[in-house]
């Protein structure tokens, strides 16, 4: 009896140890793919989960998901606005998700920034091609079209938007400081950065509660690209991926005047892509932001609906620009890569960019696009009916892309982490610029 | 059972001598039995505890980067991490940050606890009430502190106004960002060690007190001779439990700063916790960040052994 009993209890504690590992077991392998869909029948939908990043409307996609799930019953798409930020939280968790080959949706956005590293590792991306996607080729610009094929030829992603350059601001506060504020005569005040400067201090000698411009960050990244058009479309590294920001003309130029804003004091200190920028912007804490197309939506979902014609959009100093711009890559560990194919293709397709440029702002990369009546003539509601189309639909056939290198997120943040540290204090001014330059080593290396 | 027992002799003269295979059969049961009632918590701990540890001091030991190579490096990460302003930066933060933030906590959750200790109406609800913070997620709580302690906007600030103190800049600042992240750990855990606390206080013999009282000891010094000497065993606990939580802080740091783990413009509150997430997930050099999540352990066992000998002291006269 007593043998029995321990033996009972024996086999008890064995079971009891055995379930916990087998507990411990399933978890591990059951957590990480929760959000994956299960492998369907014929009958289950299946479900195309797209990823993507920024702050308010982003990629604009949230009109062309919803008819493309109410035309498709069989293939439903679930679309994931993952963060605001792409360099500091978004890509590295996506490079964990890629690298562990689980847990990335079926098709992610991949801003211009990512794409070095991208191409780098063709083993983490589906191939397009088979899919039967090359033919995209004729819909884009050729540099566009390149960006998304790796050194092996391998096509893998898609373009979505390019950047293009404006300037949004905001007509009730240039109309307190005596401004004006239709935008023809607003472009007309600021030829060159350094009237744009003047027209800040303008605005400053008037206002008290808000600032003129957002903080340093935006407006030196639309610095940045001007002048890296003038220095052979680098920046932060040259084409054979050597670090170049000391020796880059472009980044001082843009440096300078980022230094020269917060000086003057036209900045609110907010670091864009952040909560209290969001908010900054529906509370009308700053006057203007620097604005490639994709930028126009961002601003729109931060202000809110009641905001609705209280901004506008101008020309931007200097000219043109193409900041930003991203593409739609398919991993490879993708369960369903023939489905997300065909909604990467419907995303990117002529007939939705259009339609995203007309409803947000982010300016088509499909050439079939850029020429289509709807975004040339576009304007946009809450832009105070801004032409937008005629904004940035003229110089898009002109944009040149910035070559960026493989480690460009992580010096980009670096580095603008030094330009947002001289504006809210915790970098002194006289010491910024070789702050700057260690730390984009530090992180280079 | 004893009946049975009894019974047995008078049924079988006497048991046939067991086998071989049973003997070492029920060797084996008496033998092993505890080691295998006991082992759940081994093997979880060898598996989720010992592994992870082991793995991460091998890879310490490599230039192990996820997107791309893995090559050999002795120590040399820790040669550079010991080099590395800003993981010596990390430390300062972590360390400053656990001060401000514990010393306040375990006093005012000693005091919270006696309160407590008191006959009071409601006493079932009010101690309940004192744990609630916990329940609340980290964060969630950061996201409303985040909230309190905006630049602009921001309640704190508001409140700083009437003082007609400048609007602070919570997250650019060294020392107030240091102070909101205290004040949300504080918010959450006071309670907790209040609770423990009260638990540790009401193990302590009545009849002290009554002696105390009828020798005409006041409330004060019931408190300092015979509470806080009889709670020493507690103290330890909690504080060693503090040492461990605070020096690993993560959740509320980052979320103060958008889940983004640089802790600040310029690492004003990264701490090594952040600062390891950041070069293993961010920058991606795994074997880097291994090296200084040993740092941070040995941090720990540095903290915790001097705490326990800091501790070990109070009320060791009495």
């Amino acid at each position: 009896m007593m043998t029995i009993q321990r033996r009972a209890s024996l086999a008890a504690a064995l079971t009891a140890t055995a379930l916990a590992l087998a507990a411990c077991g399933s978890g591990a392998t059951d957590t990480p793919a929760s959000g994956a869909p299960a492998a369907s029948g014929a009958a289950a939908p299946v479900t195309v989960r797209v990823q993507v990043f920024g702050g308010g409307e982003n990629f604009g996609y949230k009109n062309a998901v919803a008819a493309w799930n109410a035309e498709h019953k069989d293939v439903q798409i679930k679309l994931e606005v993952l963060t605001d930020q792409f360099e500091q939280v978004y890509w590295p968790q996506m490079i964990q998700w890629l690298q562990a080959g689980k847990g990335a949706g079926d098709v992610v956005g991949i801003d211009e920034g990512g794409m070095g590293l991208a191409k780098a590792h063709p083993e983490w991306w589906a191939d397009l091609g088979e899919q039967g996607l090359s033919g995209r080729q004729a819909d884009y610009p050729a540099w566009k079209w390149q960006n998304g094929v790796t050194a092996d030829g391998k096509v893998f992603a898609l373009g979505t938007d390019i950047g293009g350059m404006s300037i949004c601001y905001n007509r009730t506060l240039f109309e307190k400081a005596g401004l004006p504020t239709e935008r023809d005569k607003v472009s007309a005040l600021w030829p060159t950065w350094d009237d744009f400067l003047k027209v800040g201090q303008r605005f400053q000698a008037k206002v008290k509660d808000a600032r003129f411009t957002d903080g340093t960050n935006t407006l030196y990244n639309v610095v940045l690209v001007q002048e890296a058009a003038k220095n052979g479309n680098v920046s932060y590294f040259d084409t054979s991926n050597a670090l170049v920001v000391d020796k880059n003309p472009a980044v001082k130029t843009a440096f300078e005047f980022a230094q020269k804003m917060t000086a003057l004091g036209l900045t609110a200190k907010l670091r864009n892509f952040t909560e209290e920028w969001a908010t900054g912007t529906k509370k009308n804490a700053f006057a203007t932001v620097g604005c490639p197309s994709w930028m126009l939506g961002v601003v729109s979902g931060n202000a809110g609906e009641q905001a609705k014609g209280q901004w506008d959009v101008a020309a931007v100093p200097g000219g043109g620009g193409n900041w930003g711009g991203s593409w739609l890559a398919v991993p490879k560990q993708s369960a369903h890569p023939k489905e997300a194919a065909r909604v990467a293709d419907y995303l990117t397709s002529a007939k939705v960019q259009a339609s995203v440029f007309a409803d947000f702002g982010n300016m088509p990369s499909n050439t079939k696009a850029q020429q289509d009546p709807a975004v040339t003539g576009a304007r946009n509601a809450f832009f105070s009916d801004a032409p937008i189309g005629d904004i940035f639909a003229k110089s898009a056939a002109s944009l040149q892309p910035v070559f960026l290198g493989v480690k460009h997120t992580q010096v980009k943040n670096a580095i603008e982490s030094v330009v947002q540290g001289m504006d809210d204090g915790s970098v002194a001014r006289d010491k910024a610029w070789q702050q700057l330059v260690d730390d984009a080593v530090k992180a280079a290396g | 059972m004893s009946l049975h027992l009894e019974k047995a002799p008078l049924v079988v003269a006497a048991p046939p001598p067991p086998r071989g295979g049973r003997r070492w059969r029920s060797v084996l049961d008496i033998r092993a039995m505890p080691y295998v009632l006991i082992s759940p918590y081994f093997v979880l701990f060898a598996v989720f505890g010992l592994f992870p540890l082991a793995f991460t001091l091998w890879y310490s030991l490599y230039d192990y980067d996820l997107a791309g190579t893995t090559a050999w490096a002795g120590l040399g990460n820790y040669a550079q991490l010991l080099a590395d302003e800003d993981f010596w930066n990390a430390v300062g933060n972590t360390v400053g940050i656990f001060l401000l933030a514990t010393i306040p906590q375990l006093l005012l959750a000693l005091l919270l606890a006696n309160a407590l200790n008191k006959r009071l109406r409601l006493r079932l609800a009010i101690r309940m009430s004192v744990l609630l913070p916990l329940v609340t997620s980290v964060v969630a709580v950061a996201v409303v502190f985040t909230q309190l302690y905006a630049r602009d906007w921001g309640l704190v600030n508001w409140a700083l106004s009437w003082f007609g103190v400048e609007p602070v800049n919570w997250r650019a600042e060294r020392l107030p960002s240091w102070l909101a992240i205290a004040t949300m750990v504080d918010w959450r855990w006071t309670g907790y060690n209040a609770i423990i606390f009260l638990a540790g206080m009401q193990t302590i013999p009545r009849d002290l007190y009554e002696a105390a009282a009828i020798d005409g000891a006041s409330r004060r010094r019931q408190f300092w001779q015979i509470t806080l000497p009889m709670l020493r065993p507690t103290l330890i606990f909690v504080v060693l439990n503090s040492t461990i939580g605070g020096l690993t802080l993560f959740a509320e740091p980052t979320t103060f700063y958008n889940g983004n783990v640089d802790g600040g413009s310029q690492g004003q509150f990264q701490t090594v916790a952040m600062f390891i997430v950041k070069q293993g997930f961010r920058e991606f050099d795994y074997g880097y960040a291994a090296a200084a999540a040993w740092l941070l352990f040995l941090l720990i066992l540095l903290g915790a052994l001097v705490n326990f000998l800091f501790v070990r002291r109070i009320g060791g006269t009495g």
